[in-house]
């Protein structure tokens, strides 16, 4: 649908990542026509069966039997997941009214728009587990839930929306492309639809930075300088290294996550340094380099005490965001109510109409 | 002396200056699906305008292409309609705008899909789909307001009466024009008029009937949504982005 002005590099970006989301896609299909051993054989049973089905890699549904913290740990996974949809769509929503062209700004618009949806369809995946939105989204506005910190560093330049389109959705697909073989299937189907999206958006990105980085001297110091800035923030998207890694390694057991945040980073960075050769930019790491025995690249830690005070709250955009999100919620406050009077006032009239 | 460039280039920049209006909700909404919902309908008033403007442009054989024309003119060429770009105000001034503009929008891109311009029919029928939908979302919304609490009627009704005299300039006769606007009124009369009804909303009487923007003489709000609009396009003249 969105028109390319240049040829594909030779290895589209994200590419490998949309191939293992398809295959995710096919295993589940196929987790599906396989039999599930048929129910649990009573009461004393649940636990095992539930071990069983996650031994074999099937999927949990709704209705099945889970323990409770499995249940708590995908109710919160899932809805930060989807606040930081919500979120996100700020910092990039930003660049919409000043987009430099026509196309560009249809583009931004719809990639805006599709992480409203994303918000949406992850939403609706917790609401499986017993919660619902709107007390999610309380758990939001008053701060006891999180979105991702990537989103509280500012969009400052029309590159930034290249870079977070790049970086930002590469990172955030590397790190989801595992959860589309998550053992809870709602929360699995929700990211197969989700990750295809996002690697559209990384597409985007990298095409923003290639038009600048191939354009004017001042175009190409606006690319540079909006991946200086995201680099590390990006890294640091993948969470503290595993050492100091509180969640891992039930959810690992449980098949929820299946990668360990420091596997998760090395694979975006070996990702992205053949990529930045192509855009002909810098990534801003001097000791940043190829590890013949590791096989992987060698690459500098992001700042994680920068990481904890911007989850803590004391990032360059938090109180902005937060006092956004609330002042759109607070300002909706009378539509939602008129049109749950408007939807009570019909209801009522149908009632009527069925009893005479 | 209005051609069909100078016919083609008010309808684009009706829906160019709509579409901006309308995105800079996003993030905004009063409901996560009405986010979407306004997004949707900003991109296709996007959509037409880089239709309408790629042809005018074609028209006007100067080698004006798209973004020539929505990032390079300044204020006093714009030929979009005031109502447009009044500011978006709330919810209900913004639903008022929509309904309006739809209930103008839908019987022109009708019309001109059964033209003679085959350009133009081809972008009428593609419209016409898309602001049926507006008019429907438009219509349901006023509904809902006029229809709801006792605070989202005051807000609905104070909508209407706001924005009401600025649809006069939509049927200024033209009767040169691929369509003539003036013939659209009946249909936008019935509509609107069954809409405001349903939603126990009192149709404002006409008087004050401000115009002036298809001889890009605009509201003092139009400069502020270009200079926003234009910045970084102008800021590096020439570029490819
Ligand atoms: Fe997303
Ligand atoms: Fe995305």
């Amino acid at each position: 649908m969105y028109g390319n002005d240049f040829g594909p590099p030779e290895e589209a970006p994200g590419g490998g990542l949309l191939g293992e989301v398809e295959a995710a896609e096919a295993a589940l299909r196929e987790a599906a026509a396989r039999q599930r051993r048929g129910a649990p054989a009573s009461d004393d049973d649940l636990a095992g069966y539930f071990a069983e089905v996650i031994e074999a890699d099937q999927k949990i549904e709704p209705r099945d039997w889970m323990p409770e913290k499995y249940r708590k740990t995908l109710i919160r996974q899932i809805a930060q997941h989807a606040h930081s949809e919500i979120i996100g769509m700020q910092p990039e929503g930003n660049w919409i009214s000043r987009a430099p062209s026509l196309k560009r700004k249809a583009i931004l618009l719809a990639k805006v728009q599709d992480e409203a949806g994303h918000g949406l369809y992850l939403y609706a995946a917790a609401e499986t587990l017993g919660v619902s939105r709107d007390e999610l989204v309380d758990l939001l506005l008053n701060g006891r839930q999180k979105y991702s910190s990537i989103f509280n560093y500012p969009t400052l330049t029309w590159a930034d929306v290249g870079a977070i389109g790049w970086l930002v959705d590469g990172a955030a697909i590397v790190n989801q492309v595992p959860l589309c073989r998550c053992s809870y299937g709602p929360y699995a189907r929700a990211m197969i639809r989700i990750c295809k999206e996002e690697s559209f958006h990384q597409r985007q990105g990298y095409e923003i930075l290639h038009s600048l980085s191939h354009g004017t001297p001042a175009q190409k110091a606006m690319a540079q300088d909006a991946v200086n800035r995201w680099w590390y923030p990006s890294l640091a998207m993948f969470g503290p290294p595993d050492g100091e890694s509180t969640h891992s390694a039930q959810s690992m057991a449980w098949k929820i996550k299946r990668f360990s945040n420091d596997e998760l980073r090395q694979r975006f960075v070996d990702m992205c340094v053949q990529q930045a050769e192509v855009l002909g930019l810098t990534i801003p790491d001097p000791d940043l380099r190829w590890n013949e025995e590791r096989q992987a690249y060698d690459f500098t830690q992001p700042d994680y005490d920068e990481l904890m005070r911007v989850i803590s709250g004391d990032g360059p955009c938090n109180r902005q965001r937060m006092a956004h999100r609330r002042r759109a919620h607070a300002e909706g406050a009378w539509v939602r109510e008129a049109a749950a009077a408007y939807a009570a006032k019909r209801a009522a009239e149908k009632k009527e109409k069925v009893a005479a | 002396m209005n051609g069909p460039f100078e016919f083609t280039l008010r309808l684009g920049d009706d829906a160019l200056i709509a579409a901006q209006r309308l995105a800079e909700w996003t993030t905004r909404a009063p409901e996560m699906e009405e986010d979407i919902a306004l997004a949707n309908i900003a991109l296709d008033q996007l959509g037409a305008a880089r239709l309408l403007l790629t042809y005018a442009g074609e028209l006007e054989g100067a080698g004006r292409d798209e973004d020539a024309l929505a990032f390079l003119r300044d204020d006093r060429e714009f030929r979009n309609c005031l109502l447009v770009e009044l500011p978006n105000g709330d919810f209900a001034v913004t639903m008022a705008k929509l309904l309006f503009l739809s209930a103008y929008q839908l019987p022109l891109y009708t019309a001109l899909a059964g033209g003679a311009d085959e350009r133009l029919v081809a972008i009428g029928a593609k419209a016409r789909k898309e602001s049926a939908y507006h008019l429907d979302h438009a219509s349901l919304w006023v509904r809902r307001l006029g229809d709801g609490t006792e605070e989202s009627h005051r807000r609905m009704q104070a909508a209407v009466d706001e924005i009401w005299p600025y649809t006069a300039e939509l049927f200024a006769p033209d009767p040169g024009a691929p369509v003539d606007p003036s013939t659209l009124r009946p249909e936008f009369e019935r509509v609107v008029t069954e809409v405001l009804a349903e939603a126990t909303l009192t149709r404002p009487e006409s008087g004050w009937a401000p115009a002036g923007g298809r001889d890009g003489l605009h509201t003092e709000h139009l400069s502020y949504l270009l200079a926003e609009m234009q910045v970084l396009h102008r800021a590096h003249p020439g570029a490819r982005w």
